[in-house]
C-alpha cells in the first residue's frame, strides 16, 4: 500500500515525459505522413530491374 | 461491366477498361505482349516500362486511371523545358535556384503509385531525393536545379498519368498545416491527461469504505496536476475563441465551453488545495478531449476542401502565351506564366487571363477587372495603356508586353479569388450563428439563475448545477450542424470535380426551380469538329489558311480547325495583321492579300464572286459552315458539327425529374437550338442571345421570382452567370466563365451538376437532421442539469457525445456513396457497352 505514495507521483511525472516524447517526435514530423511509410516497406527496390539504378543518397 | 458479349475483351492492361475491338495497342510489358485500349495508356505504359519500373504492375492492387491522351502532355508543359534552356541558367528563377521543391501531386490511386514515382524520379539525373507524402499529397524533392529542372520532374509525372503542379509553402497552405498539427498535438495530450485523471477518479467512485485521506489526497494532487496540461494547452482553442467572441461582441458556442471548463477546474483546483469538496478533474480533462475530437474531425474535413482549393489555384492561370520572335514573327509558344520575363511579349486570347501586369502593344482591347476591382463592365484599354495581371481579355486576341513578372501581379489576383472562395458564409449558417450567439447570452444568463437558486436551496451543490448547466448545453452541436455538413459536402464534390466557390451553392442548388443551360460547350462537347471540307484548290492549303488564322482565338470553330490541321499534320501559314471581328470572323494578310475566314457574309464582302456551286449545299442539322476566301475569290468552306455531351440527355431529364423548369438559352441559330433541345428534352428554347439578353432574361426569372440556377461555359454567359442565383461554369471553359461562377465543374462533365443538385438536397436533409437533434438535445439536457438531475461529467458525455454525432452525420456526406456517378465513362466505353448488349 505505502508503494503507492511513490508509484503515483511516479506515474504523473512519466506522463510528463510522454508529453515530452510526444512534442518531440511530432516536432520531428513524425506524424506528418501516417500513410506513407507502411506503404513504402513493402515495396523495397530487391528487384532484377532495379540493379542499375545509381544509389540515391540518403 | 466488360464488354464480355464481343468475345475479344480483353481488358486494357494499364487501366482495366474494355480495349475496343479494332483499336488496340500493343506493348511488351513483363516479356508478355499486352493489349491496351489507347494510346494514353500505351505511352504511359511505355514510360514505366523503359524506365525500368515494370514492377509497377506487379504491385498495384488496383488499376490505374485510364490515361486521356490530350491531358498526357499538356502543351504548357510542352515548351517549358525549351524555355527554361534558353533562359534558365543566367537568370536566376525563384524556383529554380532553391534545390528544395514541393509539389503537389494528383492521382494517386494505391500503394505501388508511391513506389512508381519515387522510383521513377530516383532515376533523374540530379535527383537527390524525392519522397511522397501521402497524408498530403505532397511531394518533396531535393534536386540539382541545373541538371534535373522543374518541367523534367513535372513532365515526367504527368508522363506517368499523374498531375503535379509546383507547390509553394510560403502560401497559405504552411499556415494551415501548422495549424492542424497544433489541434492534433492538443488532442493527444487531451487524451493523455484524460486517460491518466480516469485512473485516479475511478477508485475514488468504485469503493464504498472511503479510502485513506492521505492516498485520496495524493490522488486530487496527481489529478490536478495532470489537469493542467489539458487545460492550459489543450483548451486553448476554445479560451482564444471564447475570447474573440467577446472582442466582437457576439459570444459564440466557445464562451459557454470556457466559463464551463475555467469554473470547473478552478472549483476543482480549490478544493484540492482546502482538501474538502467536490472535485471534477475527470470531467474536466474528458470534456476537452471529447470537444477537441469533433473539432478535430471538422478541420480535417475542411482542410481538405481547402487543400483542392489551393491546388486549382496554383494550376489555374499558369501558363501565357508568349510570342519570341515580335515582331518578326507571330507563333506562339506556351509557357508557364512564372517563367516570364519583363519585356516578354504575351498573346492573350479573348477569354484569357492577362498573365501578368503587361502594357498593350497591338489593337484595342476590352478588359474585365471585375477580379481585381470587383468591376464588372469590362473597361476598353488602348495601346501603351498598362494591363494589370489577372484581368480577363473580352475583346479579339491582343498583344501585351511584359512589365512586371507574375511573381508580383497574377499572385494577387489568385490570392484574391482564394479569399474569395474562403469567405461568403451561406444563409443558414449566418443563421445558426445568430441563433447560436442568443442561446449562450440566454445560457449564461439560465446558469446563473440556477447557481443563485441553488445557492438559497443547497449551497453545496450550487456550484455543480451551474457547472453541469453550461457544460451540457449544445450551442456546439447548434453552431457545427450547419457548417460541419456544408464542409464534408464541398469535400466530397471536390473529389467529384466540382469545386464550389461560394458558400451558398448547394443552399440555393436545393431551393432553384428553373435551370438555365448554355448550349455550345455546356450541353455539347463546345469542341465541334469538322465533317465536311470543299475547297478550291488543294485541301492542305485551304486548312493551313485556316489554321493559321484561327490559331490565335479560342473560339471553339477556330479550335476546331486547329486541331484538325494538327492532326492532319498540317503546318501553319504566316499571317500579318490578324485581326478578329466581333461576331463575323476573322481577317488578315496573306503574302499582302487580305483573307478572311468566318461567315458566309462577312468573307462575301472581301469576295465580291458569287459563291461557287460546290459549296451551297445544305449543312446538316446542327452543323455550321465556316468560309474562307480572299480578295481573290472564294477558297473553301468547311462544316463543323458541335455533338451533345453523352450526359446531357441524362441531366436534363435528372432536373425535370426533380421538376425544375428546364430553359435553353444559346447565342446560336434558333434550328441548331430546337434541334439541341428536341434532344435532350428541354421544353423552353431562346436562341440568339447576345448576352445582354441573356442577363435580361435571367434577370427577367428572378423578377417573377424564380429561384435560377445557371450552368455555363463561355465569355458570353459569365454576365448571366454573376446573375444567376447559383451557377456552374464548365471546367474547360473561359476562365471569365469561372471566376464569375458560383461553382466551376473541374472534371467537365455535365453529369456533376446533377450530382451537385442531389448533394445539396443530402446536405440539407442533414443539416436538418442536426438542428433538429440539437434542438431536442437542448430542450430536454439543459431543464435536466437546471435541476440537479445531471453531475458535470454526464453533462460532459452528453454534450460531447451531441458533437460527435453531429459531425459525424455530417460526414456521412463525404463518404463516397458507390453509386453510379463513382467512375465517369468515356464515352468509348459506353460505345463498347452498346455494342456489346
Amino acid at each position: 500500500m505505502e508503494a503507492l505514495y511513490l508509484l503515483i507521483p511516479l506515474s504523473t511525472l512519466l506522463v510528463f515525459v510522454a508529453i515530452w516524447v510526444f512534442f518531440r517526435a511530432s516536432d520531428g514530423g513524425q506524424f506528418d505522413d501516417l500513410e506513407g511509410p507502411a506503404i513504402r516497406i513493402l515495396h523495397d527496390d530487391d528487384s532484377v530491374a532495379a540493379s542499375q539504378e545509381p544509389s540515391a543518397g540518403k | 461491366m466488360n464488354g464480355e458479349g464481343s468475345g475479344e475483351g480483353t481488358p486494357c492492361f494499364h487501366c482495366g477498361q474494355p480495349v475496343l475491338p479494332g483499336a488496340v495497342f500493343h506493348l511488351a510489358i513483363g516479356g508478355l505482349e499486352r493489349d491496351l485500349c489507347c494510346v494514353g495508356c500505351q505511352s504511359v505504359a511505355r514510360l514505366i516500362v523503359e524506365s525500368g519500373c515494370e514492377d509497377f504492375y506487379l504491385r498495384r492492387t488496383v488499376p490505374s486511371a485510364r490515361v486521356d491522351p490530350e491531358q498526357l502532355l499538356p502543351p504548357e508543359l510542352a515548351l517549358v523545358d525549351q524555355a527554361e534552356l534558353e533562359r534558365g541558367r543566367d537568370t536566376a528563377h525563384a524556383h529554380d535556384v532553391a534545390e528544395e521543391l514541393v509539389l503537389s501531386v494528383d492521382g494517386l490511386r494505391c500503394s505501388a503509385c508511391v513506389w512508381l514515382i519515387e522510383r521513377y524520379l530516383a532515376r533523374l539525373p540530379g535527383m537527390q531525393l524525392a519522397e511522397m507524402n501521402v497524408t498530403t499529397g505532397r511531394l518533396h524533392i531535393r534536386r540539382d536545379p541545373a541538371r534535373c529542372p522543374t518541367s523534367a520532374i513535372l513532365k515526367g509525372l504527368r508522363g506517368l498519368g499523374y498531375t503535379a503542379y509546383p507547390f509553394d509553402p510560403l502560401r497559405q497552405g504552411e499556415q494551415a498545416r501548422r495549424a492542424s498539427r497544433r489541434l492534433f498535438r492538443q488532442l493527444f495530450i487531451a487524451g493523455l491527461s484524460m486517460m491518466q485523471v480516469m485512473m485516479y477518479a475511478v477508485p475514488a467512485y468504485l469503493t464504498h469504505e472511503g479510502i485513506d485521506p492521505d492516498m485520496m489526497a495524493l490522488m486530487r494532487w496527481a489529478s490536478l496536476f495532470l489537469t493542467i496540461p489539458a487545460v492550459c494547452y489543450s483548451a486553448l482553442p476554445f479560451f482564444s475563441g471564447a475570447w474573440a467572441g467577446l472582442r466582437a461582441r457576439s459570444p459564440g458556442m466557445d464562451l459557454p465551453v470556457a466559463i464551463g471548463i475555467a469554473a470547473a477546474f478552478t472549483a476543482s483546483a480549490v478544493a484540492t488545495w482546502r482538501g474538502e469538496g467536490e472535485i471534477w478533474f475527470d470531467s474536466v480533462s474528458m470534456f476537452i478531449f471529447l470537444l477537441l475530437g469533433s473539432r478535430y474531425l471538422e478541420a480535417a474535413a475542411r482542410r481538405k476542401s481547402a487543400a483542392a482549393l489551393e491546388r486549382m489555384h496554383q494550376a489555374f492561370p499558369a501558363s501565357a502565351l508568349l510570342v519570341p520572335g515580335y515582331p518578326a514573327r507571330r507563333e506562339t509558344t506556351l509557357v508557364a506564366a512564372a517563367q516570364l520575363q519583363v519585356g516578354d511579349v504575351i498573346l492573350a486570347r479573348p477569354g484569357d487571363t492577362v498573365a501578368a501586369d503587361a502594357e498593350l502593344l497591338e489593337g484595342d482591347a476590352e478588359l474585365d477587372l471585375a477580379l481585381l476591382s470587383g468591376e464588372s463592365r469590362p473597361q476598353s484599354f488602348q495601346p501603351g495603356q498598362q494591363a494589370p495581371g489577372g484581368a480577363v481579355n473580352v475583346s479579339q486576341p491582343v498583344l501585351l508586353r511584359v512589365l512586371r513578372t507574375t511573381g508580383d501581379s497574377t499572385l494577387a489576383a489568385i490570392t484574391r479569388l482564394a479569399e474569395q472562395a474562403g469567405q461568403g458564409k451561406p444563409a443558414l449558417a449566418q443563421w445558426a450563428d445568430i441563433v447560436a450567439s442568443r442561446f449562450v447570452v440566454a445560457l449564461l444568463l439560465l446558469a446563473a439563475v440556477t447557481f443563485l437558486a441553488w445557492h438559497l436551496i443547497d449551497p453545496a451543490r450550487a456550484w455543480e448545477t451551474a457547472i453541469a448547466v453550461l457544460v451540457v448545453s449544445c450551442p456546439c452541436a447548434l453552431s457545427l450542424a450547419t457548417p460541419s455538413a456544408l464542409a464534408a459536402a464541398t469535400d466530397r464534390l471536390l473529389r467529384e470535380g466540382t469545386l464550389v466557390v461560394r458558400g451558398n451553392v448547394l443552399e440555393t442548388l436545393r431551393r432553384a426551380d428553373t435551370i438555365v443551360f448554355d448550349k455550345t460547350g455546356t450541353l455539347t462537347q463546345g469542341r465541334p469538329q469538322l465533317v465536311a471540307l470543299w475547297s478550291i484548290g488543294a485541301q492542305d492549303r485551304v486548312l493551313a489558311l485556316a489554321a493559321a488564322m484561327e490559331r490565335g482565338s479560342l473560339h471553339p470553330l477556330a479550335k476546331a480547325l486547329a486541331e484538325e490541321a494538327d492532326r492532319r499534320d498540317i503546318h501553319a501559314i504566316e499571317v500579318t495583321q490578324l485581326e478578329s471581328v466581333t461576331g463575323a470572323g476573322m481577317q488578315c494578310l496573306v503574302d499582302g492579300v487580305v483573307h478572311r475566314i468566318g461567315s458566309k457574309q462577312f468573307v462575301a464582302q472581301l469576295c465580291e464572286q458569287p459563291l461557287p456551286s460546290i459549296f451551297r449545299q445544305d449543312t446538316v442539322t446542327g452543323a455550321g459552315a465556316v468560309y474562307l476566301g480572299s480578295a481573290h475569290g472564294w477558297l473553301g468552306r468547311m462544316d463543323l458539327a458541335d455533338a451533345l455531351r453523352p450526359d446531357a440527355v441524362a441531366t436534363v431529364a435528372a432536373f425535370r425529374a426533380l421538376g425544375l423548369r428546364t430553359v435553353l438559352l444559346s447565342g446560336d441559330q434558333p434550328e441548331v437550338c430546337a434541334e439541341v433541345a428536341a434532344q435532350t428534352g428541354i421544353t423552353e428554347v431562346i436562341a440568339g442571345c447576345t448576352p445582354q439578353r441573356k442577363l435580361d432574361y435571367v434577370h427577367g426569372l428572378q423578377q417573377g421570382g424564380a429561384v435560377v440556377a445557371i450552368v455555363g461555359d463561355g465569355i458570353n454567359d459569365a454576365a448571366m452567370l454573376r446573375a444567376g442565383d447559383v451557377s456552374f461554369a464548365m471546367g474547360k471553359g473561359a476562365a471569365l466563365a469561372q471566376v464569375s461562377a458560383d461553382a466551376v465543374i473541374m472534371s467537365d462533365r455535365l453529369q456533376a451538376v446533377a450530382g451537385c443538385a442531389r448533394m445539396a438536397q443530402r446536405t440539407m436533409r442533414i443539416v436538418r437532421q442536426n438542428l433538429a437533434w440539437a434542438t431536442v438535445y437542448n430542450f430536454v439536457a439543459i431543464p435536466a442539469a437546471a435541476f440537479g438531475l445531471l453531475n458535470p461529467w454526464m453533462s460532459a458525455v452528453g454534450m460531447s457525445l451531441s458533437s460527435l454525432l453531429v459531425v459525424g452525420n455530417a460526414l456521412r456526406l463525404s463518404r463516397a456513396s458507390h453509386q453510379k456517378e463513382a467512375a465517369p465513362v468515356p464515352a468509348s466505353v459506353q460505345a463498347a457497352l452498346a455494342g456489346g448488349v
